[in-house]
This record gives C-alpha cells, sequence and structure tokens, in this order.
C-alpha cells in the first residue's frame, strides 16, 4: 500500500500527560509522528491536538483505533482527504547584510504575502505561512538568500463548516 | 479512599507495606476490609490478577512507591495482556519531592502507560474517591485491563471531612451500542455456510457469555475450538468440542480451522500463537470477528464482517435473529460433523508410555480424575502451562487460570493464592514446572500464613523444559543455560515455609501423592520426578501454517495417511507433512 501525508485531529481533555499517552501510543507501536501540535480550545477542558504522519491507510486505521481507545480522548477525526483547511507556519532568521539582497527578500515578501517581522541592515525574521509541503520549498529556497535558521509550528487544521 | 472501597465492594487487598504507604496502613489497621500480605510486590499483583479471574470482580493491590511500584509492573503487563480487571494503589513521594529523585521515587505513571489501561496520579485529596471509582469503573468496563493510580503521601494524609462521593463516569467505550444490520448479516453468513466452526476466546467467559456460546454453537451445528484463554467458556464434555487451536492445539481443531467456510471468532484477537502462518489461517472460510475492543479488529486477520459488541450482547442477538428466521442445520451440516469426529479419533492427544517413568501428561490427566475435574488450574508458562492446557478437561468458565499473552512464569502459585480467597471451598491447584515454580515460590509464605490451601504441582523434569524442547528441535539440541541439575528440594523448602512436601518418582506413586495432597487441609507442594525429555505435542513450527503439524515422537503412525489425503486435503497441500525431521 502507498504511503501517504495524514492529518489528524484529536479532541482531548486537558490533562498534563494525555499528550504523552497519544505519542507513547503512536512510538510503542512503531508509528512515526511527523508534526504534532498541541493548543486549548474554546473550551479551557479541552484540548485539540493536530499529528501528521506518513503511513498507508491500513496503518492509519490502526492508529485512530489505537488513540480512540485512549480514555481521555474525547473525538478523533482523520482530515487526511477531507475538506478542510491546513496551514503551517514558518519563522525564519536571515542575514541579509552578507548576501547583500535585503531589496530582493522584501520584494518577495510583499508579493508571497510574507510578514517581516523584524529588521536592520544586519538582517531579518519573517514570518510566512501557508499549505505545508509548498512552504517548506519555498522557504529552503531563501538558503541562498542568507537564511540562518528556522523554526515552524507543525500543521494545524480546521474542517470546513457543514 | 476506604470509603470509596467500600462503595465498589472490595473485601481483599493484596500488598505491601512501605515508607510511602505506611499512612494508608495506619488506616487499614482500622478498617475491617481483609488485607493479605505477599511476599513480594510481584505476588500481589498477580494475586489481585488470579482473584479478579475467578471472581469476575475487579482484583485490588497496593503497594508502596518506587521499588515496591516497579515490582508490580510485569504483573500490571500481565493483566494488560489478558484483560484482566485489576486496580493497583500505589504510594509516591510527597507532591513536593516529585520530580526531585527522592527516595524511592520513581515516575510510575510514566513506566505504566504502555502496559494500563489508563492511570492516574492523585494531586488533591479532594479528588481521591472520585478517581478511585472512575478507575474502578474503567477497569471493569469495555475490554477490562488494570488501573493504576498513584498516591502521593501528602495526599494521603491530609485530613478531609468526610463526604459523599460523588461520581458520574466519562468513560465511554466502543461497543457500547449493538449494530443490528451487522447480526442481520452474520445471520445471513452462517444460514449459507456448510462447513461452519466457532472459535471462541477469553472475552467469552470474561462477558459471562458461555450460555450463548453453548446456544449459538448447538443452533447452527457447529464444533467449536477455543484460545488458550478461552478453555472452560465451552465444556470440554460437548461432543462438538474441538479442543485448543493454534501451535499446540489439538489435530481437530487446526484441521477444522483450515478446511472451515465459516470462522466465527468470539472473543479472541487471533494471537499468532493461534493464527501461525497469517496468510494460511482458515484459507477458505469468510471470518465473522465479534469483540469489545475495535483495536483486535482487522488487527491480524482480514475479517468479512466484524461486530463491535460484548460478546453476551452480540451473541444472545444473533441466536436470537436465528431463531427468527427459523435456522435449521443445512444439509452438509452431518456430514462435516462425522468429519470433525473422524479428525478427533484419528488424532486425539496423547503421549507415549514408557515404562515406570512419569509422564508429565500422565500427573496432568490424574489430577483430573482424582479431582474429577472439580477445581480450579492454576499455571506457569512453558511446558506445564501447555500440558495443563491439554490434558485437564475444563467443563467450567473461570476454572483455568493462565498468563496467556505475556507468558510470564511465576503467575502461578500467587495467582492460585488469589482464587482460593476468591473461591474458598474449591480445590485450587497450580500446575507448575521445577523452573516458574521458582519465581514466586516465597509465596508459600503468604499461602501457609493465610492457611490457603493451594496445592502446587510441580512437573520436575530438571530442565527449563519449553526451552529446551525448542532446543532440541530448532537448535540441534545444544541445552544451553537451561539445565537445572541443582534444583533445590523442593520437599525441603514446602517444610521450611510449614507446608506439606510430597514426591513421586514412579508411576504408581502418583496417584498415592495426588490423593494424600487432595486429603490435606493445607498447603501441599507435589514434586512429580518426570520423563526429562518430553515434549509439547503437537507442534506448529513458528511461520508454518496450521496444517502443518509435528506430533513429536508419535509422528503419524496412528493415522491411515493415504486414505485421509483425499479426505481432508484439497488444495493438493499434505495435512501431514512433517515440517521438521
Amino acid at each position: 500500500m502507498e504511503a501517504q501525508k495524514n492529518v489528524i485531529s484529536v479532541l482531548v481533555n486537558n490533562k498534563p500527560d494525555v499528550l504523552a499517552r497519544i505519542s507513547g501510543t503512536l512510538s510503542g507501536r512503531g508509528f512515526n509522528i511527523e508534526s504534532i501540535s498541541a493548543n486549548v480550545t474554546m473550551n479551557p477542558a479541552r484540548t485539540k491536538i493536530i499529528i501528521t504522519t506518513m503511513g498507508d491507510n491500513a496503518t492509519l486505521t490502526r492508529i485512530l483505533k489505537q488513540i480512540s481507545r485512549l480514555v481521555d480522548i474525547i473525538e478523533v477525526t482523520d482530515l487526511t482527504g477531507r475538506r478542510a483547511i491546513r496551514r503551517e507556519l514558518f519563522l525564519v532568521r536571515l542575514n541579509w547584510s552578507k548576501s547583500g539582497c535585503k531589496k530582493k527578500i522584501e520584494a518577495l515578501a510583499k508579493n508571497n504575502g510574507w510578514k517581516i517581522l523584524s529588521g536592520d541592515e544586519a538582517g531579518c525574521i519573517i514570518e510566512i505561512t501557508g499549505e505545508n509541503g509548498v512552504l517548506l520549498n519555498e522557504v529552503m529556497a531563501l538558503e541562498q538568500f542568507g537564511m540562518e535558521d528556522f523554526t515552524r509550528t507543525g500543521v494545524v487544521a480546521i474542517e470546513y463548516g457543514e | 479512599m476506604f470509603k470509596a472501597l467500600e462503595m465498589e465492594e472490595v473485601e481483599v487487598i493484596f500488598g505491601y507495606p512501605g515508607g510511602a504507604v505506611i499512612g494508608i496502613y495506619d488506616e487499614l489497621y482500622r478498617q475491617k476490609i481483609r488485607h493479605i500480605l505477599v511476599r513480594h510486590e510481584q505476588g500481589a499483583i498477580h494475586a489481585a490478577d488470579g482473584y479478579a479471574r475467578v471472581s469476575g470482580k475487579v482484583g485490588v493491590c497496593l503497594v508502596t512507591s518506587g521499588p515496591g511500584a516497579t515490582n508490580t509492573v510485569t504483573g500490571i503487563a500481565n493483566a494488560h495482556a489478558d484483560s484482566v480487571p485489576v486496580v493497583i494503589l500505589t504510594g509516591q513521594v510527597p507532591t513536593a519531592l516529585i520530580g526531585s529523585d527522592a527516595f524511592q521515587e520513581v515516575d510510575i505513571m510514566g513506566i505504566t502507560r504502555p502496559c494500563t489501561k489508563h492511570n492516574f496520579l492523585v494531586r488533591d485529596v479532594t479528588e481521591l474517591g472520585k478517581v478511585l471509582r472512575e478507575a474502578f469503573q474503567i477497569a471493569r468496563s469495555g475490554r477490562p485491563g488494570p488501573v493504576l493510580v498513584d498516591l502521593p503521601k501528602d495526599v494521603m494524609q491530609a485530613e478531609i471531612e468526610e463526604a459523599d462521593i460523588c461520581f458520574v463516569s466519562g468513560y465511554r467505550y466502543a461497543a457500547e451500542f449493538l449494530d443490528d444490520s451487522a447480526i442481520e448479516k452474520a445471520a445471513e453468513m452462517i444460514a449459507i455456510a456448510r462447513n461452519p466452526v466457532v472459535f471462541s476466546g477469553g472475552g467469552v467467559s470474561m462477558g459471562k457469555a458461555c450460555g450463548e456460546l453453548r446456544e449459538l454453537a448447538g443452533l447452527i451445528g457447529a464444533p467449536v475450538a477455543s484460545t488458550l484463554m478461552g478453555l472452560g467458556a465451552f465444556p470440554a464434555s460437548d461432543p462438538l468440542w474441538l479442543g485448543m487451536a493454534g501451535m499446540h492445539g489439538t489435530y481437530a481443531a487446526n484441521m477444522a480451522f483450515t478446511h472451515c467456510d465459516l470462522l466465527v471468532g468470539v472473543g479472541v484477537r487471533f494471537d499468532d500463537r493461534v493464527t501461525s502462518r497469517v496468510e494460511a489461517f482458515a484459507p477458505r472460510a469468510k471470518i465473522i470477528h465479534i469483540d469489545i475492543d475495535p483495536v483486535s479488529i482487522d488487527k491480524i486477520v482480514r475479517t468479512n464482517l466484524s461486530i463491535l459488541a460484548d460478546a453476551k450482547q452480540a451473541l444472545s442477538a444473533l441466536v436470537g435473529r436465528l431463531k427468527e428466521r427459523n435456522h435449521v442445520w443445512p444439509d452438509s451440516i452431518s456430514g462435516w460433523q462425522e468429519q470433525v469426529l473422524e479428525w478427533k479419533r484419528v488424532q486425539p492427544l496423547g503421549y507415549d508410555d514408557n515404562g515406570d517413568v512419569i509422564k508429565p501428561q500422565f500427573v496432568v490427566e490424574k489430577l483430573y480424575e482424582l479431582s474429577r475435574g472439580k477445581a480450579i488450574i492454576s499455571t506457569e508458562v512453558g511446558q506445564n502451562q501447555m500440558w495443563a492446557a491439554q490434558f485437564f478437561q475444563y467443563n467450567e468458565p473461570n476454572c483455568f487460570l493462565t498468563s496467556g499473552g505475556l507468558g510470564t512464569m511465576g503467575f502461578g502459585l500467587p495467582a492460585a493464592i488469589g482464587a482460593q480467597i476468591a473461591a474458598p471451598d474449591s480445590l485450587v491447584i497450580d500446575v507448575a514446572g521445577d523452573g516458574s515454580f521458582q519465581m514466586n515460590f516465597q509465596e508459600l509464605g503468604t499461602a501457609v500464613q493465610n492457611k490457603l490451601p493451594v496445592k502446587i504441582a510441580i512437573l520436575n523434569n530438571s530442565f527449563l523444559g519449553m526451552v529446551r524442547q525448542w532446543q532440541e528441535k530448532f537448535y540441534q539440541k545444544r541445552y544451553s543455560q537451561t539445565l537445572l541439575d541443582d534444583n533445590p528440594d523442593f520437599l525441603k523448602i514446602a517444610e521450611a515455609y510449614g507446608a506439606k512436601g510430597l514426591r513421586a518418582r514412579t508411576v504408581a506413586e502418583v496417584e498415592v501423592v495426588i490423593k494424600e495432597a487432595f486429603a490435606t487441609d493445607g498447603v501441599v507442594v507435589m514434586d512429580f520426578i518426570v520423563d526429562r525429555e518430553e515434549g509439547v505435542y503437537p507442534l506448529v513450527k513458528p511461520g508454518a501454517s496450521l496444517s502443518e503439524m509435528d506430533f513429536g515422537p508419535r509422528g503419524v503412525k496412528n493415522v491411515e495417511v493415504s486414505a485421509l489425503k483425499g479426505l481432508v486435503s484439497t488444495n493438493g497441500d499434505d495435512p501431514y507433512s512433517r515440517s521438521f525431521n
């Protein structure tokens, strides 16, 4: 079976060890987590966790069942292939004094809707948001313009309304 | 805490005190609840496990922090693998010290997260009652399992006004609602099956569905085989009984699986010890799988229909539906039953007597005969376990206690102690090996102190027999580290603990020893000096298909191979082909 990228949304009780339970369940069975993000929801007693993994359909089904079985889990939704918006945010630190392409970066930022959060003569920090797969290529392309480091949130996703 | 335990109708706690739980033990001193002091915390968890299996209630054990808690981990994993409801109360260092590498501190929450159904750390005494009740609820509902509650010392010593424990469980499990259309589909599949077989597991006795299972089998005329954990759920005296299936299963059970056209699995999880090579498992059959745990479904074997439900609920619905449809046996059923009886007749379980050396299987048969089958059998792990499964006939559920999933040596004696407390008037026998017995024999002290008259039958071959058998078959008889020539004198061990010790060296002595043990009102260790190199057969080599069975030294000499070949083999492979030698 073909491996694909899966996005799972898990609604859980907001308790200190729920994340450990989920990640332990996955790692204990040899499933690799690509990204995971967790945040308290509108209801402070609930946390929403978005997990992306690589794997075939059978693997995904097993992951979903394994997670659903945990006690503090309220709802597990497989967003793979569903009508949902998926986004990831990157923060990129860039030294444009060496590459001398401040102008070029500023233009790119304007065209692509990036935000330059702080900038001086030496360099800047840029916020880039977008669709996960495309975004990584975009960010990696910044290496030639003096990118020093980046940090990323992992995928967050939300389904369309009914 | 004791109020919550009382509300859960806890009668007995198996435990071992220590610094972090000294306050709880002080309160226990004033309470009516019974406490059984074990000799090692592993004994406490296994005893709670054995108690739960026999009583059908939640077993409880109480241990201190650090090593007290870690000593229970094997037993927790054991209960988890066999879906046994137990609540483990562990002491913990005071909350202010958690994370400081304090004396006798371990992160037992982290350690047991993967081998419990759930675990709790109580941070506030006001939560205590609610958490305990939730723990019991989780342990017993859905697919049962162990739940650990970690109790920091300061939380347990905090003062609290006695109040009612408000409890509304938020715990839900997937199988609470039965899908009616699945029952209808199952009934349709059964209606057209010509060679059906029922495969029952631990979930049937756990779900108290033995009556329903029997009714279903009778209604559709299907023979019944079971897993190791399922023994006793269907009476061994019933003509439709095939025996245990799988690696050391009966010929009839494995042949029936190989040739059936419908396999109805109830409360089973298609463990590798049963399926062997999955691609060759029940190759001609459509499979219906009834189980309470969604994770078990389609995990190993692809099913044609899965019913996510409690065994009792699903089976009674299915029986009801079949009756509504006025189900009658198709014509093919009687021929199929004859075929199954033929398999049972040509290759029953057995062993070769050779003179005066005691055969371990003979000992188990004698235990059955002399107890008239009225006994609770617990086992250790290895050859003793398989012989106890094969040669004792189980007609009642919850009478065979064995470490099925995890395979824990040292389980049998403490489990027998728990069983004896749950069933004080029953004869409880631990069928042990000389190796396994030594893993937890300190619990003889617990049995003697509490006047629990368990009987231990050591099938003593001075070997780690199962590993030795594999070394014989698969490692050219290189008996690496399996010789136990320097075993202690088990009679003296028994005597040292204040128990009775009896030994049999000859066939004639077996009956004498067993009779004397049964007549003794107290703990008895029976040391049977058995044939050293006896093996467990039949044997399906791991990775082979269930139809490739090795009958050991008995070979296939009792079988008219040519006559049976055409009868049972329709795809050209030879079901008698031995996988080795």
